[in-house]
């Protein structure tokens, strides 16, 4: 409990508070226009974080990264458009709610729901950490090696149809770890260029795929104003019908939490499983789809109890899970705080202080939502091409002001060209990021493992090296299983709505 | 929502028009690399496999290979869909804004961040089709509020102008220092 205090301390300071405001705010407003998700958010203010103090930073980038799906939530009930790619769900049940004049009803239960799994997310997560405090020791070379390995795995497997295209570009991320010199001073796949010996920093990977990306891609696609209707009534009178579907939430929470935790997952296949145990225990399942407000409360209840827990392997192993706490993990290297079993031990209060922020962020967020949502319906009313150049400008901040380098914002400029392809193809671009930063560690980790591996049973003769090993093993042919029972109920490919699946656009 | 049989299909993500040359040319680079790994990657003597320099450079190639071969296969099994050329020419008009953006970067060490961002803004918003003054204007303020917020605020590391040179000594220190 003490250190529980002592995290709450942290953040008695006018510089975090501020931090926190303007994150979580900022959030809810970038994640209501559609077009910009918290990645292009996060990837343009990384540069200007670091600058600041590691817990002001975190604090502002959490604010973000919890409090956009909230906002997302707005033009998903209201307009049909997800605000960021999480909130493609709602959509199912929430525009259907608004078609039969139940708008307001809809929000309130999004908001409502979305509190509900954010604050269960983070209740979970200061109840584990004294647990993972115990376990993250046990963390060696080999067992973060082969954590990592899984969440490599993961990342491919979990993008269901299209796993040779994630499998080839998390690849592709791997290389782009390798480029550069080593840590010998080995030139590798440097070409003689001088412009390749420093390697690709991720900071402008990561602009060019998803900031600069966005921009080129709203810039060239034909303007759009979306014009939602102002909702009449009071949000916070509607709210109190969640405690209707208190089971629903919090078992969408626990998915949420569950699949947060595990790098490569995250906050799809979370909503799959609560959608799907919302829809089978209902007593109404043929409403889902068609306006279900079980529907609705399972997907914004999972998606936001995921980001806390997406924080577990992060703060824990030093392992992101997915593109966000990747982007974060460079904010921790740039201020010398390794994440990893030793923060556990040395700064826990740290800890304490991120989920204290987080457990803020939203109240912040749901205060705010209640007395603004038909101001936020006129923020999202801004022409999409007019967003292209203003996040264009924006991106120039963030790639220009790492290094001043002209060479950069030109790969940044390739890797954006290179994202508006995947984008308009609809594939993922997490995992070349996450190929970029998990090969890193895996690099490390490997090396230092195979120090005291003679036999390949010796890599695994420890508990969780075993248990981790297994998992791979069983992840894989988990999906190969999959893969038969899909193949027997698939449905023919011009049966398929092809613009129904655009997750990767936002 | 008729044409979902199943829960999975509603996570899948189907092909795109384009997704055949995207996957051929994405293979011809993997080969490319492939060829050119003895030449671009060094072995260490008295070094272990798994700590060979080499090792995750040849790892990485050797997966992007194998990957795109799986890939392009099966979207050559799939039945083909209309509109790739129309898909590529919307690839290579978003390389006009790669331009505009390259040109913003190059100007901004001559003539300045405040100059140079509420020039590119103006005029990229006026390329965009907007006509109307008040939306020029906002598009001028708001490059302004970027520079205010990022450079004299946070001070960020933008370099001053060479324009600047030209200002009067006060002048100059003030407008190298804030914007």
């Amino acid at each position: 409990m003490e250190t529980v205090f002592a995290g709450a301390e942290l953040l008695m300071r006018w510089d975090v508070l501020v931090a926190l405001f303007i994150g979580s705010i900022g959030g809810v407003i970038i994640g209501a226009i559609p077009g910009v998700g918290a990645a292009v958010a996060i990837a343009i203010l990384l540069p200007a974080t670091f600058s600041l103090d590691p817990i002001v930073g975190l604090t502002m980038l959490l604010g973000i990264y919890g409090s956009s799906m909230y906002g997302g939530a707005l033009p998903a009930i209201l307009i049909n458009t997800p605000g960021t790619a999480v909130n493609a769900l709602t959509t199912y049940d929430g525009y259907p709610m608004t078609q039969k004049g139940q708008a307001q009803r809809a929000l309130a239960l999004a908001y409502s729901a979305s509190f509900w799994g954010g604050v269960f997310g983070i209740l979970c997560l200061i109840l584990l950490s004294p647990l993972l405090a115990l376990i993250a020791p046990h963390f060696g070379s080999r067992e973060i090696f082969l954590a990592a390995l899984l969440g490599v795995v993961l990342v491919v497997l979990a993008h269901r149809g299209q796993v040779f295209a994630a499998g080839m570009l998390a690849a592709f991320g791997l290389l782009l770890n390798t480029v550069g010199l080593d840590v010998k001073y080995n030139q590798r796949m440097t070409f003689e260029q001088t412009w390749l010996t420093g390697g690709f920093d991720l900071i402008v990977v990561v602009l060019g795929l998803f900031a600069l990306s966005q921009a080129f891609l709203l810039l060239t696609e034909e303007d759009t104003a979306p014009k939602p209707l102002p909702v009449q009534g009071s949000i916070f009178g509607a709210m109190k019908e969640i405690w209707l579907y208190k089971r629903i939430a919090t078992a969408a929470g626990s998915f949420g939490v569950l699949m947060g935790m595990i790098p490569g997952v995250g906050e799809f296949t979370a909503q799959f499983l609560s959608y799907t145990y919302a829809r089978k225990s209902s007593k109404k399942p043929e409403l889902f789809g068609k306006g279900s407000p079980e529907g609705l409360v399972s997907s914004e209840a999972a998606n936001n109890a995921v980001p806390a827990a997406a924080m577990i392997p992060l703060l824990a192993l030093g392992i992101p899970g997915e593109a966000l706490t990747a982007m974060m993990l460079s904010v921790f290297y740039v201020h010398n705080v390794i994440p990893g079993p030793q923060l556990f031990q040395t700064q826990l209060d740290f800890v304490y202080a991120l989920y204290i922020a987080m457990l803020l962020l939203n109240v912040i967020v749901i205060v705010f939502l209640i007395f603004s949502t038909n101001l936020l319906t006129k923020v999202i009313q801004i022409p999409t091409r007019f967003l292209g150049m203003v996040i264009l400008i924006l991106g120039f901040v963030g790639v220009y002001s790492l290094r001043n380098s002209v060479v950069d914002c030109a790969i940044a400029s390739g890797f954006g060209v290179l994202g508006l392809i995947l984008k308009r193809l609809n594939l993922p671009v997490v995992p070349i990021v996450l190929g970029m930063v998990l090969g890193g560690i895996m690099e490390v980790k490997l090396r230092s493992a195979m120090i005291r591996v003679k036999t390949p049973l010796d890599f695994v003769e420890r508990p969780i090296a075993a248990i981790l090993a297994v998992m791979i093993v069983l992840v894989i042919l988990a999906h190969f299983r999959t893969l038969r029972k899909e193949h027997k109920l698939r449905l023919a490919e011009a049966d398929i709505d092809h613009d129904l699946h655009d997750t990767q656009q936002r | 929502m008729k044409s979902v049989k199943t829960l999975q299909d509603l996570f899948k993500r189907y092909r795109r028009p384009g997704d055949l040359y995207f996957g051929v040319t994405f293979l011809v680079f993997s080969i490319v690399l492939l060829f050119s790994l003895p030449g671009q990657n060094t072995w260490a003597s008295n070094t272990k496999l798994f700590a060979q320099p080499a090792f995750w450079p040849y790892a990485a190639v050797i997966s992007m290979v194998f990957f795109g071969v799986l890939h392009v296969i099966s979207a050559l099994c799939s039945p083909a869909l209309d509109g790739r050329w129309r898909e590529m020419l919307f690839w290579l008009k978003s390389v006009e804004y790669a331009g505009w953006f390259m040109a913003y970067v190059l100007t901004v060490p001559q003539l300045g961040y405040l100059p140079s961002t509420i020039l590119f803004a103006v005029l990229l918003t006026y390329r965009l089709g907007y006509r109307s003054a008040k939306i020029l204007l906002s598009a001028a303020v708001f490059g302004c509020v970027v520079v205010l917020i990022f450079k004299t605020f946070l001070q960020v590391k933008v370099p001053g102008g060479a324009v600047y040179e030209l200002l009067p000594t006060a002048m100059r220190s003030f407008m190298l220092t804030y914007f």
